[in-house]
């Protein structure tokens, strides 16, 4: 998932020129790395890719902003998405 | 307005009309009705000329009825008609009716001086054969382009870089810093131009060859000294300041309908431009023609107020419906004519307009550009307000609320979340403090594009700093000044004649013969406009206050009121159909091509041109490095390959 997630962004923001050079804590609006239109392609990419819905209350930095920060919000709507589907079985 | 070129050569050889008539040659475009070489030792001039003023007899070269000064000259001298009638009252006797001979008889009396005298555009040479001396001059505002270059043993000057290259031998290179600063400013820093060895006449200076020594000099330039936010005008002062705007806007357009053909507008359908249609209504009892620009694609479309206004003010209305394929089509054309790379589309639907206007028979229009540089009118200088405003109170939650209110009409940006829109323009201490302060974010994320440069111009651009040129460029009162005014004459001595008044004005405007004049441009309205506090300009986010009170009684209420929206065109999905990309476009950017450019990274450039065909390129980012890479190419191609347009 981390090479998954590197991959998107170097291919589609820094159209393949990877020697500019990323950490994985970097943030991607400090390291100039996405604009407006950039935020909403990561999100397409998310939810395409992961099979998930970003909600509008999601939409923030503290979620999306580097590759750590993206990783940790994966796992919490893959837990989130567990939890939803257990509690879906119990109701039923 | 006219196409000139002439040469002055030091090394004692002759000037020999055969390698001036090529350079005259090129710019054709600018002046069809005929053309005129003269020559006299080691100086040569040389015209084409669109016939607009005094049609019998302005033909030029001209001299002054010695033969002791020769002139050749592009554009217009509004107030002719008064500086005349002094220079009649001195005793000067004139053989003809045109603006060109009142120049001379001006520079008989004052010498360089004259200019000050002059109110209108224009682009001239004057050959002093008394004082051997070549004297040059360029308007205040740059609306006439003026181009020179020195080459063995000779120096060269023209209305367009195209007549330059033709002279035998000239170097046909890209400056590379020429273009970082496009990819930085949207605009070459004057006098750099996009061409290595090649500067532009600055607007507002004038420029002497005596012997072998080229100087240049500055005669007039904007002044915000003495002007603060602070002053909050009452009521009455603030009446008579519309009322004064509105006088000089009045005389401005009735001096630009002094012409011996019609003269008819453009109306965007805006604030700016349906004043001056309403303006030159009053003044004309002709019938008036307007022109205008309409899209299929909605999102850019303005046709149903262009209708209103149009019906408000019993106008004849003509309009040409622009398409992306269109844009697409034109592009080559509009870029042979630039003469440098474009980040943005826009100049293309202006070149349809001005075919338009040339086939129904009209030369002249007049146009609203100037007002927003002048008057507050563009979104950056309300961005700017917020974010000072917000970096003031850093902590506060209300202020950063509106950002909210910033590019209504970009819905990428109106997608965002508060927080992201927080992040987008946040403000620094340190940006706080800086002097360009208002175009950072703009320029911040222009040189993103430079990503696609290829690693051999980014290690040749190591060490250069763009800002460094800009600042040695501004005169040193600039940082003293107000921010609003700051921010506005960024605006004004960069991108209005870098880019507005030249790719998106004369240039696309002559290539088919047809002269653009600016009420919002005579340098009365300027200097009285750069005195109203930044207060009236923009009250509070109300963006040209003052100039929609000005106009509130002569156009729509509607019309008046609306927020601006600000000139645009469909971008660089202009050059795909289906996926596609269009034939000159897979050419130009072709490995093999970028390759041999040298300026671009051959494989970055395929991945941005697979992101358009899948039809994933969606921000400003990615449209303007499609855009400023097949422009900087087709440039290349166009120049520097060969000359000419490839069709």
């Amino acid at each position: 998932m981390r090479n998954e997630l590197r991959k998107f962004i170097i291919d589609n923001f820094l159209f393949g020129r990877d020697s500019v050079g990323f950490s994985d804590d970097d943030s991607f609006l400090e390291k100039s790395l996405i604009d407006s239109s950039g935020v909403l392609e990561l999100v397409g990419f998310l939810e395409e890719t992961y099979d998930i819905a970003v909600r509008d209350h999601e939409l923030v930095p503290e979620n999306l902003d580097s590759i750590n920060k993206l990783l940790r919000y994966l796992a919490m709507k893959s837990t989130e998405d567990k939890e939803d589907r257990l509690a879906a079985r119990a109701v039923s | 307005m006219c196409g000139i070129a002439g040469l002055m050569r030091f090394d004692g050889a002759s000037a020999d009309p055969d390698l001036l008539r090529p350079m005259i040659q090129m710019v054709r475009h600018r002046g069809p009705d005929g053309v005129g070489v003269f020559t006299n030792q080691n100086v040569g001039l040389a015209h084409a000329r669109l016939v607009i003023v005094d049609p019998a007899s302005g033909d030029q070269p001209m001299h002054d009825g010695t033969r002791r000064l020769w002139i050749t000259f592009n554009g217009e001298i509004f107030n002719h008609i008064e500086l005349r009638d002094q220079l009649i009252r001195k005793g000067h006797r004139f053989n003809t009716r045109s603006d060109t001979e009142v120049i001379l008889h001006q520079y008989q009396e004052k010498g360089v001086d004259c200019v000050h005298d002059f109110n209108g555009q224009w682009s001239f040479a004057i050959w002093d054969s008394e004082r051997q001396m070549l004297f040059l001059s360029r308007d205040r505002f740059g609306v006439q382009p003026l181009f020179y270059t020195a080459h063995n043993g000779a120096f060269l000057f023209a209305s367009e870089i195209k007549s330059l290259l033709a002279y035998p031998g000239v170097p046909r290179e890209i400056d590379r810093i020429g273009l970082d600063q496009i990819f930085t400013f949207w605009s070459t820093v004057p006098p750099r131009s996009v061409f290595k060895g090649i500067q532009e006449l600055q607007p507002g200076y004038s420029l002497t060859v005596e012997g072998s020594e080229i100087k240049t000099q500055r005669y007039w330039q904007l002044d915000y000294s003495g002007v603060s936010d602070g002053s909050r005008p009452t009521e009455a002062e603030e009446q008579s300041i519309a009322d004064r705007l509105l006088e000089l806007l009045a005389d401005s357009t009735r001096i630009r309908l002094r012409a011996d053909v019609a003269v008819g507008a453009y109306l965007s359908g805006g604030l700016d431009s349906s004043l001056i249609s309403a303006l030159t209504r009053q003044f004309s009892s002709a019938e008036m023609k307007t022109f205008s620009v309409g899209f299929e694609d909605a999102e850019f479309d303005e046709t149903a107020h262009q209708e209103e206004v149009g019906r408000f003010l019993g106008v004849e209305r003509h309009q040409v419906r622009c398409t992306d394929q269109d844009i697409g089509q034109v592009f080559p054309n509009v870029i042979w004519q630039t003469e440098k790379p474009i980040l943005r589309t826009a100049p293309c639907p202006l070149y349809i307009l001005s075919g338009l206007v040339r086939e129904n028979g009209y030369k002249v229009v007049l146009t609203g550009e100037g007002s927003d540089e002048m008057l507050g009118g563009y979104d950056i200088f309300k961005e700017a307000k917020i974010r000072r405003f917000w970096g003031a109170q850093p902590d506060s939650r209300v202020r950063p609320m509106l950002l909210a209110r910033l590019y209504p009409y970009q819905l990428n940006l109106q997608m965002q979340s508060p927080s992201y829109l927080q992040a987008f323009f946040r403000v620094t201490e340190e940006d706080l403090s800086n002097a360009f302060f208002s175009h950072l974010p703009r320029w911040r994320l222009t040189s993103r594009l430079k990503i696609f440069f290829s690693d051999e111009l980014q290690a040749s651009l190591r060490g250069e700093d763009p800002y460094k040129e800009l600042e040695a460029f501004l005169p040193k009162n600039y940082f003293g000044w107000d921010p609003f005014c700051r921010a506005q004459y960024l605006e004004s001595a960069l991108l209005l004649p870098g880019y507005i008044l030249s790719s998106q004005g004369d240039r696309v405007a002559m290539a088919h013969s047809v002269e653009t004049r600016f009420p919002f441009l005579d340098h009365r309205v300027a200097q009285f406009a750069a005195s109203i506090p930044p207060s009236l300009k923009m009250k509070v986010l109300n963006e040209k206050y003052i100039l929609k009170r000005c106009a509130q009684r002569l156009i729509p209420g509607s019309i008046a009121r609306r927020t601006k929206q600000p000139y645009r065109a469909p971008e660089a999905k202009s050059f795909f159909t289906a996926g596609k990309a269009r034939d000159y476009v897979e050419e130009t950017l072709s490995p093999a091509r970028i390759r041999k450019a040298g300026i671009f990274d051959p494989a970055a450039v395929q991945s941005l041109l697979g992101k358009f065909r899948q039809g994933t390129a969606i921000g400003i980012k990615d449209n303007m490095a499609m855009t400023g890479i097949v422009s900087t190419q087709l440039v290349v191609d166009q120049f520097i390959e060969r000359m000419g347009v490839q069709t």
